[in-house]
């Protein structure tokens, strides 16, 4: 009866969403009467899951799991789902995480509701709010199925800290040869460098900033506040930037917790993509640039002037704080 | 090769969004309609493989008659004919269930989709599709290459990309990057002309479940107006961003 979540980890560490899962799952099961299970990949050390509420861990070693595969991965959740006779699985929204849910959903013949931005607005019948029409608008969705899944979007629950220790078991799904009919041939991955994804703070920088030549300002806030860095889609078509980090509807979603625009005036796609960040600050020379009406802060200033004295001003006060 | 192509019908990101009938509905009053931009990329490498390879391009979807136009936009840029099953798209495995359907009786090669729709943005339904399928899937894709049988493809990942090889039937959740953007095509007269003679086939829906379904609709809390600062006083946006928003 359990509720059961997959924490995600990467390099032998939890992913911050993994933590962020956790403390959601606790409070969701507390409300069902009933415990969480985390399924966990090839990771040895699970302890840190029992500080933010998790009761039992299905620990998998298998290094054919070491690469993402999303139907042997969604092979092994459903068998963690039957062992435990989980009725409610909870994922995070992570690229990996969205590729694999459908399939548990299949298999286990339940609804799915994605985007899900809050705890349950009721268990019987169990209705979540989901993130809809590009941040546009909130969608409450029922899932009618006895087996539910549940995809729940990043920032929208935070960590919170539980009281307890979770104990460990091992657990070996059988996969088979057809669960790795794909192949990842290669893989390229930035290292040492916060991804748009994981951030929690995500620095932007649009055609504002007149050419590549002068985004090292921008390497600097993004360094002092441990920041992704990204930019607007014209930065990325122009090739200023690389297209990984072009974020709005048609690139990366962007749900942190601060995110900062420089010299992007606000396109309503640029906006669609980044808003359900939670506090947005924008720095632009125009006063009417559109991206002010969705704005918590803004700044009308010269960005060659703010960027650099908000570096050392944040120097300054992370030396203090 | 025979390419099925799952189109959605979806506001343009423009569009004001509201909600009707006690908040039940979306408000579809005065919204242009557009092919989902996700699947406009995918139709568009559909349409590659066609005049490259000699693929053959079918687009489906799964909605009332409304969003026929939208089916005929999609011939005018060079599918070869077009299904609607008639059925309001709801719920994705629902949704799924159908197209499940359609592709088991065409057999086709290569099922192509959007990773995820503009409109409830949940990413459910080629993920689902491929399972039921019980077929390979590789989502989030913004590369494909095919020669054969053999599929080459690359997979965004959180921080970077993955090359990802298989083999046909498969079902990809598509997105920018499966063509460049320049090469997204606004349909040309020729185009619209024969798109009105190609066939649009409209199938009843399947019997299925529906496993979700949208109780209400809210819109955000007004947003509160935008504090300004002085350029002159960036210590008052650090001591916001710390006390009052606490995100630093």
């Amino acid at each position: 009866m359990s509720v059961l979540i997959y924490a995600e980890s990467a390099e032998g560490k939890f992913k911050k969403v993994a933590l962020e899962l956790a403390s959601y799952a606790k409070k969701v099961a507390e409300s069902l009467g009933t415990t969480v299970t985390a399924l966990t990949v090839n990771m040895t050390d699970t302890s840190e899951l029992g500080k933010y509420g998790v009761d039992k861990v299905l620990k998998i070693s298998n290094d054919k799991l070491n690469t993402f595969n999303a139907k042997a991965y969604a092979d092994a959740i459903k068998q963690a789902v039957e062992k435990e006779s989980a009725k409610l699985v909870i994922l995070s929204s992570t690229t990996d995480s969205l590729y694999t849910a459908p399939s548990v959903a299949v298999a286990l013949n339940a609804g799915f509701a994605s985007n899900v931005v809050a705890l349950p607005i009721s268990t019987s019948p169990f209705v979540v709010k989901r993130n809809a029409f590009s941040n546009k608008g909130f969608n409450q969705t029922e899932i009618t199925t006895d087996v539910k899944v549940i995809a729940l979007a990043k920032n929208s629950y935070g960590l919170k800290e539980a009281q307890g220790a979770a104990t460990a078991e091992d657990f070996s799904p059988s996969l088979n040869d057809a669960d790795f009919s794909l192949k990842v041939e290669n893989v390229e991955k930035m290292s040492g460098k916060v991804t748009i994804a994981d951030a929690d703070i995500v620095v932007s920088g649009g055609r504002g900033l007149k050419g590549p030549e002068n985004w090292k300002m921008l390497e600097d806030l993004a360094e002092v506040l441990g920041a992704a860095l990204a930019c607007s889609k014209p930065v990325s078509d122009l090739g200023w930037r690389s297209h990984e980090e072009h974020v709005g509807q048609t690139g990366k979603p962007v749900s942190a917790n601060l995110y900062i625009a420089v010299g992007i005036s606000g396109a309503i796609q640029h906006i669609a993509g980044i808003n359900a960040s939670k506090v947005k600050v924008v720095i632009n020379t125009d006063a009417e640039a559109p991206f002010f009406k969705v704005a918590d802060y803004g700044i009308v200033g010269d960005a060659f002037q703010v960027v650099p004295q908000l570096v050392e001003k944040l120097k300054e006060f992370k030396t203090n704080n | 090769m025979k390419i099925l192509v799952c189109i959605s019908h979806v506001p343009d990101t423009t569009s004001k969004i509201n909600f009707t009938n006690g908040d039940t509905e979306f408000d579809t009053n005065g919204v242009q309609f557009v092919i989902n931009p996700n699947d406009e990329y995918a139709l568009t490498r559909a349409v590659w493989f066609k005049e490259k390879q000699g693929a053959n391009v079918t687009v489906v979807n799964v909605g009332g008659a409304e969003t026929e136009a939208t089916l005929r936009k999609a011939l005018a840029i060079g599918a070869d004919e077009a299904i609607r099953v008639n059925a309001n798209p709801t719920d994705g495995l629902f949704v799924a269930k159908q197209l499940a359907e359609v592709a088991k009786k065409g057999s086709y090669d290569l099922i192509l989709a959007g990773k995820e729709s503009l409109d409830y943005n949940g990413g459910m339904v080629p993920g689902m599709l491929a399972a039921l399928l019980g077929v390979d899937f590789i989502n989030s894709c913004e590369g494909l290459e095919i020669e054969g049988t053999a599929v080459k493809a690359i997979r965004q990942i959180d921080g970077g990309k993955e090359t990802i090889s298989g083999n046909l039937p498969m079902v990809i959740g598509g997105q920018k990057g499966l063509v460049d953007e320049k090469d997204l095509r606004i349909p040309n007269m020729r185009g619209i002309m024969s798109a009105r003679t190609k066939a649009l086939a409209v199938l009843e829906p399947v019997g299925a479940e529906l496993a979700t379904k949208a109780v209400k609709f809210e819109k955000p809390a007004p947003k509160s107006a935008c504090k300004m600062i002085s350029p002159d006083n960036l210590d008052e946006l650090i001591d916001l961003l710390h006390n009052e928003a606490k995100v630093i």
